[in-house]
């Protein structure tokens, strides 16, 4: 981890990961047109699924980043009993297995669903979660806690001393909104919708077992249909060129957009903002309970069904488990100690560049990147071999993004408010990493190392072409979905759901008391 | 499947091979290697008499062997489907089985030299009784059926059963299958990636009907003691599917890997597959099955499409399949 940090001096470090990154996610899809001996044509039907990606991604990222203001503002000024556990408890979503959720999402808003039997008892039409809105209620589902968790860590940068100010100078709640709300909403909700609308972008999942049929078609299901339906490569590499394109004018754009904020230092005491009384308080109290409530109760139907299920759970389980957590501990120091690397290097030389390839990983499919990986090891190495090794880094590049979102404007402030100080002070290196950025960046780092743990206990290894010989938890969930074991899949999802949970809360718990 | 044996400690990926004996690699699809399908199974059945060491790969099958052409390791392809075989005849990669199919326990007639089917099954809309009272009893009803019954099938881009229902709806209806469609579509609740999801949401009650097989019953009756999970027989004929095993033609262990053809036939290998695959056995007379799998009502017809006919409906039916969701 040192080491990674201390090339970092003239943010060489940096440019070096983003170079690595570039050359990886662009270069296994030129690897797989390559092997298809070029890039060929789109049908129709492509052009559709690109459409409906994009406008799904728009509307899915707008409403995550609406909803999620009063919610952070909420939480940012009130205080409550359970309040802390509140917040990372509203981060879970983001992190659930995707197939878990959505088990969650159907059991509150299905046909059969507690929120339908509701409004069949008050003899109210019926709310179908099938079609574009069941695609877009979970896109918000899933990104609204990230979207809330990006937008607080917003609202906790502006110092106290801010707010403190604001208050002797007789602020009313408006003013407050101009001067020191809005600027900050101006810095942090493009990244935060950007976010989102890339994760939404690639979404695939979501979109097949909620979309209603094939109107709802992503594009990265017409991907996997390139490989596995068509075995048209030239297709799949044309589609991934795509999506990467998405991607970099998004990025493009929404840096076009934001502002930073520019609020200097404080002493960080920690002290509480005081929120307005009266009808806001009110206003505020329904935001924090209606989040939770949408939040929170498809995960309390996935446990509630699990549960009783879980003694009976079969041994092999449990060795997934532990296998499953040992490989999202190393994916989550390598995220970490890339997306560290990475966030200082852009902080100190604002480079474009070096962002861009930092924000590659969420738009470039698994499946291209899958396969691009197996035509250049083909030659050298055994699939086997490589199994292991590719599914970790592959985790921890995946979760690079999420972990650089949350400490880029952290490294920002940190270098504007603290560089010149630590430079004259000739504090470099190992000092300087002790003293001033992993303190300081603590909160960050701990959310990034959860993020990017809980996110490789999730996942499925995507990488269809090496062997999938490592049960992992969520194969092992598969597995058993797959043998007609459903009752035994709903408690492997509990399972699921808790240790991924458990990794995120020990991380972001851990930097938030560091 | 060495890997279960490893200490968690080192979790290098370096297989620990029976160094004194000679190694059978099997690519298999990963139903078939979990603990809950054949594989298992079928590895203890072979390295029983073959005196070697069988290592499953699971993966995907065809997209992966095609990449590595005659260059890859594996010996056997395990787990191929009918939809895909000729693709996989194309590459030349594959050697003849050398089996007798003449006498096989399947309901239409085999005579493909290279893939040789070692289980099979056929495509059927599954129900639970406690829930719908009156079953669709054709495909006709069923399309005839009102708006309110929900069914869930699975794509036909990411998934085999997927697939082979746009085969069952073109060879059932003919050149009528777009109006079929778009008499079905409205009673299409989702369509999902695979047969898991779609059969979860069955269980769980989302839809009264889901797409899956004539074998699935047999599951709940005989591993769950649950016998209200009934498949719709329809008198149109339900369309036939088998899961299929192949030789590479360039294996370094030709005497091993065409002894495990030869196993596969053989009531030694086909017995495993009724209560582990939930399917029937390609070479199994009936009354050697399973009572639960004799059991089960059987289709008056079966329909399958040939290798060269399936593989020229593929895109036009996929075409007429989008056209009627996308209305």
């Amino acid at each position: 981890m040192a080491a990674g940090v201390l090339a970092i001096r003239r943010g060489a470090g940096g440019a070096l990961i983003a170079a690595a990154l570039a050359v990886l996610i662009l270069g296994t899809l030129a690897a797989v047109a390559w092997q298809a001996r070029g890039f060929s044509a789109l049908s129709p039907w492509d052009l559709r699924a690109i459409w409906f990606t994009i406008w799904q991604a728009i509307v899915s990222a707008s409403l995550s980043a609406l909803l999620a203001v009063p919610v952070a503002r909420a939480l940012a000024r009130r205080r409550f009993p359970g309040r802390a556990l509140l917040v990372t408890l509203l981060g879970a979503p983001f992190i659930l297995p995707v197939i878990v959720a959505i088990m969650g999402l159907i059991s509150v808003f299905g046909r059969n669903g507690l929120l339908n039997e509701a409004i069949r008892a008050l003899g109210l039409p019926e709310l179908s979660i099938y079609g574009w809105q069941g695609v877009i209620l979970a896109h918000v589902f899933f990104n609204l806690p990230l979207s809330v968790r990006l937008i607080l860590q917003g609202w906790q940068s502006i110092p106290a001393e801010r707010f403190r100010l604001a208050e002797s100078l007789d602020f009313g709640p408006r003013d407050i909104a101009r001067h020191l709300e809005r600027p900050m909403l101006r810095a942090v909700l493009p990244g935060a919708w950007l976010a989102v609308f890339l994760i939404c972008l690639t979404s695939f999942t979501v979109a097949l077992a909620l979309g209603g049929g094939p109107k709802a078609t992503t594009v990265e299901l017409a991907i996997y249909q390139a490989f596995r339906f068509d075995f048209d490569l030239g297709r799949a590499a044309t589609l991934g060129m795509v999506q990467i394109a998405i991607c970099v004018l998004a990025m493009l754009l929404s840096r076009w957009i934001a502002i930073p904020s520019e609020f200097g230092s404080g002493l960080d005491l920690g002290r509480q903002i005081s929120g307005p009384p009266g009808w806001r308080r009110m206003l505020d109290n329904a935001a924090i309970i209606l989040a939770a409530l949408f939040l929170l109760w498809p995960m309390l139907a996935v446990t509630l069904r699990g549960l009783p299920q879980i003694p009976q759970l079969p041994a092999e389980v449990w060795s997934a488990a532990l296998r499953s957590i040992i490989m999202a501990l190393i994916s989550a120091c390598l995220a970490v100690t890339l997306s560290l690397t990475l966030a200082l290097s852009i902080a100190a030389n604002r480079s474009r560049l070096i962002e861009i390839a930092g924000m590659l990983p969420l738009v470039a499919s698994p499946l291209v990147l899958g396969t691009g990986l197996f035509i250049l090891l083909r030659g050298s190495v055994s699939p086997q071999a490589m199994a292991l090794p590719v599914t970790v880094a592959i985790n921890a590049i995946m979760a690079l993004p999420f972990g650089l979102r949350a400490l880029i404007p952290a490294a920002r402030d940190l270098r504007q408010n603290y560089g010149r100080l630590a430079d004259s002070l000739d504090m470099h290196g190992t000092a300087r990493l002790r003293l001033l950025i992993l303190p300081q960046l603590a909160r960050p780092l701990g959310f990034a190392a959860g993020l990017s743990a809980a996110l490789a206990m999730g996942d499925l290894g995507v990488i269809a072409l090496f062997p999938t010989d490592i049960p992992t938890l969520p194969l092992k969930l598969y597995q058993l979905m797959n043998s007609y074991r459903i009752a035994d899949a709903s408690a492997c999802a509990v399972l699921l759901m808790a240790l991924s949970f458990g990794l995120f809360w020990l991380f972001d718990r851990g930097g938030r008391l560091a | 499947m060495k890997f279960r044996l490893f200490a968690l400690a080192c979790l290098a990926a370096t297989p620990a091979l029976a160094q004194d004996k000679p190694v059978l690699t099997v690519y298999a699809g990963d139903s078939v290697t979990s603990e809950w399908g054949p594989g298992p199974r079928i590895e203890e059945g072979f390295e029983a008499f073959c005196n070697c060491d069988l290592q499953f790969v699971t993966g995907d099958l065809l997209p992966r062997i095609l990449m590595e052409g005659s260059g890859t390791q594996a010996d056997i392809v395990l787990g191929l489907n009918t939809d895909v075989t000729a693709r996989a005849r194309a590459s030349g990669l594959f050697a003849p089985h050398g089996q007798d199919t003449s006498g096989l326990s399947l309901p239409i007639s085999w005579d493909d030299e290279i893939f040789l089917p070692y289980n099979w099954g056929e495509t059927a809309f599954v129900y639970d009784t406690t829930r719908l009272e009156n079953p669709p009893d054709s495909f006709q009803a069923l399309l005839d059926a009102p708006e309110d019954l929900k069914i869930v099938i699975q794509d036909p881009r990411s998934s085999v059963s997927g697939l082979a229902m746009l085969l069952w709806v073109k060879a059932a209806f003919g050149d009528d299958a777009p109006e079929a469609w778009a008499r079905l579509a409205p009673k299409v609740l989702t369509v999902t990636k695979g047969w898991s999801e779609a059969y979860g949401m069955f269980t769980e009650g989302e839809a009264d009907m889901v797409l899956s097989y004539t074998t699935s019953p047999a599951y709940h009756i005989a591993a769950e003691g649950d016998e209200t999970k009934k498949a719709a027989i329809f008198p149109e004929g339900h369309y036939f599917m088998a899961e299929l095993v192949a030789q590479v033609a360039s294996t370094d262990q030709p005497e091993l890997a065409q002894s495990f053809m030869d196993w596969v036939l053989t009531p030694d290998f086909q017995q495993v597959i009724p209560l582990a695959n939930w399917s029937l056995p390609a070479n199994l007379p009936q009354e050697d099955w399973p009572q639960v799998m004799r059991d089960l009502p059987r289709p008056e017809k079966t329909l399958f499409y040939s290798e060269d006919e399936a593989e020229a409906m593929r895109q036009p039916a996929l075409d007429e399949w989008l056209r009627a969701f996308s209305q």
